[in-house]
């Protein structure tokens, strides 16, 4: 069913949509000279105080990127990145690392109040113990540009053995364990942006729940990139040791600047036998405004290994930020019986581009992965699902369940579904299923006429339609994700 | 009291009404008929407010309100219904989140408190109940996989719950078997009171048998060319629009 022409000028009306993470905070910083050399790598390295292995494998890293080229086959364009012009290290200023939150520069609390991030420990705490077993309370990492500044519960988390904390930290405290892991489901050679993080990271999470533990919390991290011409490279390693399990969130914003900023990561899971991660990503990085200028490029690496039998992954993600998304969570289905999961829902307004989607390797005996995908289209914007399911010849029983669908909004957007199957197992089940649809007309008018303004309509239909994902986001974030549901489209029509 | 005075519209261009001339007064049941193309559809989107329904002459006025300047949400808010003759579906919306959506729009609009969780779950069981239906269908989502009938029945619990004082039934009858139509009826019937005003556009006498209207209507040509009490009803049934200048087969 075609537009009506009132909906298609007042998506072309669309003024600056509202972002309300825009802000950018008065702070002194440590900014390393802008570009990109073994210079800066050692620089990077050295302020981290870090082991000459590490030191080692970054320099390793810069070597093979520099002789890597960007991938071209990902349907999103953009100006060629000047790798050379932008910083690889900036830092919110501080004598040392800082000790308690005490320490932390006050212009940075006042920012993580601002954009909703409790960081004081005590509050939280207090508040805890009044509403015991209601809701339970949630760790934070914050990582404001490429510093940890603070991460609160550590204590009560180490009580059980739970290790979470930077990573720089992990490097320093747990070096043995970061040796072990780090790049072992990401190699430093992966892919170009990967690489690059690999060479230049600066900070990010570390998680490790030992054998046995349940997280008696939600773990999260909270990225805000702030300074201007950086790029952020946080780099987070989440172990799950057997028979443990974590639920892990991570949230992203950052201030409305006129030039792209870089976002690349890197994520790595590593589940054991019968352990099970969960992975909750809530993604509002800026993306531009309603004519394209600005906003983040996110092009992420994060890949999930079920090293176990019986193991599980489970990504969920709600993508509404940055300007161009490359991104594909994907799991590795080593152990037997092991389970992976891809739940996402990406929205693209104006002239926000996303190409993103899932990997899903079976190789362990009964493995099953299910993907779920929900694009939203609307102005210009362009979105891609892409996605591998790839049986090895050994994954006997391997099943899976694919369903992409896409919904637009207005005429001048568009959603494309790029599936890749490959089976070399005769015993393997695949299913792939994908629909494509428009709000329409019909729908809108039916909101209305029981009274619901357009744009509440569109965000209520909107909801509607990603409702099997949003069910898998953590109760705290389900509700916030619903509201950025409707926030990422106002002005999409009405 | 709503006051239509030579509404002319023209849809995609072609002039569908051709000077309505209508007075609803509270409490009354008005029965628009017609045969098929004579615009009866299309009154009730004019007056329901839907885009690319353009009004090139005439008036409405609501409540002393000029109805045609306002939008589709806002009239809603002022007590317009229009239960649908199609019925749309929205997947993955739950009955009671769209309902609980429409009434706390309208009672924001309406400058009201919005109704919390539990004050709307009383209201809404208590409608429920009321209508016969069942708790079950408050859960599926709006319209998916609903039978023809059960499609009707939801447009008349969402008119018990947000209570118009302007109910439009287009062609309420339409898809339905008997038994259907005698639930669908009874709800509309329990609905009547002195201050609601319904005006029901149909094709068959068979619905005012089971809502009897005050006032019948015949519409031909995007004109009321006839106006009675519900004898005309069955008139029509007897010798067809062929009087009107129509020529159909029954």
């Amino acid at each position: 069913m075609a537009a009506q022409p009132e909906t298609i000028d007042q998506v072309r009306a669309v003024t600056e949509q509202k972002y309300k993470y825009g802000f950018t905070t008065d702070i002194e910083s440590d900014v390393a000279p802008k570009g990109l050399n073994e210079d800066i790598v050692r620089f990077i390295s050295a302020k981290k105080n870090e082991p000459e292995w590490l030191l080692e494998w970054r320099l390793k890293a810069f070597r093979v990127w520099q002789t890597m080229e960007e991938p071209q086959w990902a349907a999103v364009s953009f100006p060629p990145i000047d790798y050379q012009d932008a910083h690889y290290y900036a830092a919110p200023k501080q004598k040392a690392g800082p000790k308690s939150l005490d320490e932390v520069d006050p212009e940075l609390l006042k920012t993580y109040a601002k954009l909703g991030i409790p960081l004081r420990e005590q509050e939280i705490l207090a508040g805890v113990e009044g509403s015991e077993g209601k809701s339970p309370a949630i760790a934070v990492d914050a990582v404001f540009d490429s510093v940890s500044v603070a991460t609160t519960f550590k204590a009560k988390l180490e009580e059980m053995g739970i290790i979470f904390c930077a990573i720089s930290e992990a490097v320093q405290k747990h070096p043995d364990l970061v040796k072990k892991y780090l790049g072992s489901v990401v190699p430093y050679t992966d892919n170009f942006y990967a690489t690059l993080n690999c060479a230049v990271f600066t900070d990010g999470s570390f998680v490790y729940i030992p054998k046995g533990v349940r997280c008696p919390m939600e773990l999260s991290t909270y990225f805000r990139i702030n300074q201007a011409n950086t790029g952020q490279f946080e780099r987070t390693l989440i172990i799950a040791d057997a028979g443990s399990h974590v639920s892990y969130l991570e949230g992203c914003t950052a201030p409305q600047r006129d030039e792209n900023q870089l976002h690349a990561a890197v994520v790595e899971l590593v589940a054991m036998d019968d352990a099970t991660i969960k992975y909750s990503t809530v993604q509002n990085w800026y993306p531009g405004n309603a004519e394209g200028v600005g906003g983040i490029y996110n092009f992420v690496t994060k890949r999930g290994a079920c090293r176990g039998k019986n193991s599980k992954i489970s990504w969920t993600q709600v993508e509404t930020g940055s300007a161009i998304t490359w991104k594909y969570p994907s799991c590795i289905l080593q152990g037997d019986n092991s389970v992976g999961e891809f739940y996402s829902v990406a929205i693209t307004n104006n002239f926000q581009q996303a190409d993103t989607g899932t990997k899903m390797i079976h190789i362990g005996k009964n493995t099953r992965s299910t993907i779920v995908s929900k694009g939203i289209s609307a102005g210009k914007a362009q979105q891609t699902y892409r996605g591998l399911v790839k049986i090895l010849p050994k994954a006997e029983g391997a099943r899976n369940h694919t369903q992409c669908d896409s919904l637009l909004i207005g005429d001048q957007c568009g959603a494309h579904t790029v599936p890749y199957i490959e089976s070399r197992n005769r015993s393997a089940r695949i299913e792939h299923e994908a629909t494509t649809a428009k709000i329409s007309d019909d729908q809108l008018f039916y909101c209305r006429q029981r009274g619901i303004a357009e744009e509440d309509a569109v965000s209520l239909i909107v909801n509607g339609f990603c409702k099997e994902v949003l069910k898998e986001l953590p109760m705290e974030f389900a509700v916030e994700a619903q509201k950025l549901v409707g926030i990422s489209l106002e002005g999409s029509v009405g | 009291m709503i006051e239509i005075k030579n509404l002319h519209a023209k849809v995609d261009g072609k002039d569908i009404l051709k000077g309505v001339d209508l007075t609803i007064r509270p409490g009354e049941v008005h029965a628009i008929m017609g045969p098929n193309g004579a615009g009866k559809s299309t009154l009730s989107y004019v007056l329901a407010g839907r885009e690319g329904y353009e009004v090139t002459e005439g008036s409405v006025t609501y409540y002393g309100k000029d109805l045609l300047a306002l939008e589709p949400e806002q009239r809603a808010a002022e007590g317009v219904f229009l239960a649908f003759q199609y019925p749309v579906e929205i997947p993955g919306v739950a009955n009671t989140t769209f309902l609980k959506t429409a009434i706390n729009a309208m009672r924001k609009h309406r400058g009201e408190k919005e109704l919390d969780a539990m004050q709307f779950l009383k209201l809404i069981r208590e409608k429920t109940k009321a209508l016969g239906m069942s708790d079950e269908m408050l859960k599926r989502a709006v319209n998916v996989g609903f039978s023809g009938g059960e499609k009707k029945r939801n447009e008349t619990l969402q008119m018990a719950v947000l209570e118009p004082k302007f109910a439009i039934l287009d062609e309420t009858d339409s898809g339905l078997d008997i038994d259907a139509l005698k639930i669908v009826a009874e709800g509309v019937n329990a609905l009547r009171s002195p201050e609601r005003s319904m005006l029901v556009i149909t094709h068959y006498q068979r619905l005012l048998d089971y809502i009897v209207p005050d006032h019948v209507h015949v519409l031909a040509a995007g004109r009321v060319v006839k106006s009675g009490g519900k004898e005309l009803a069955l008139e029509l049934e007897k010798n067809g629009y062929r009087d009107f200048g129509v020529n159909e087969a029954a």
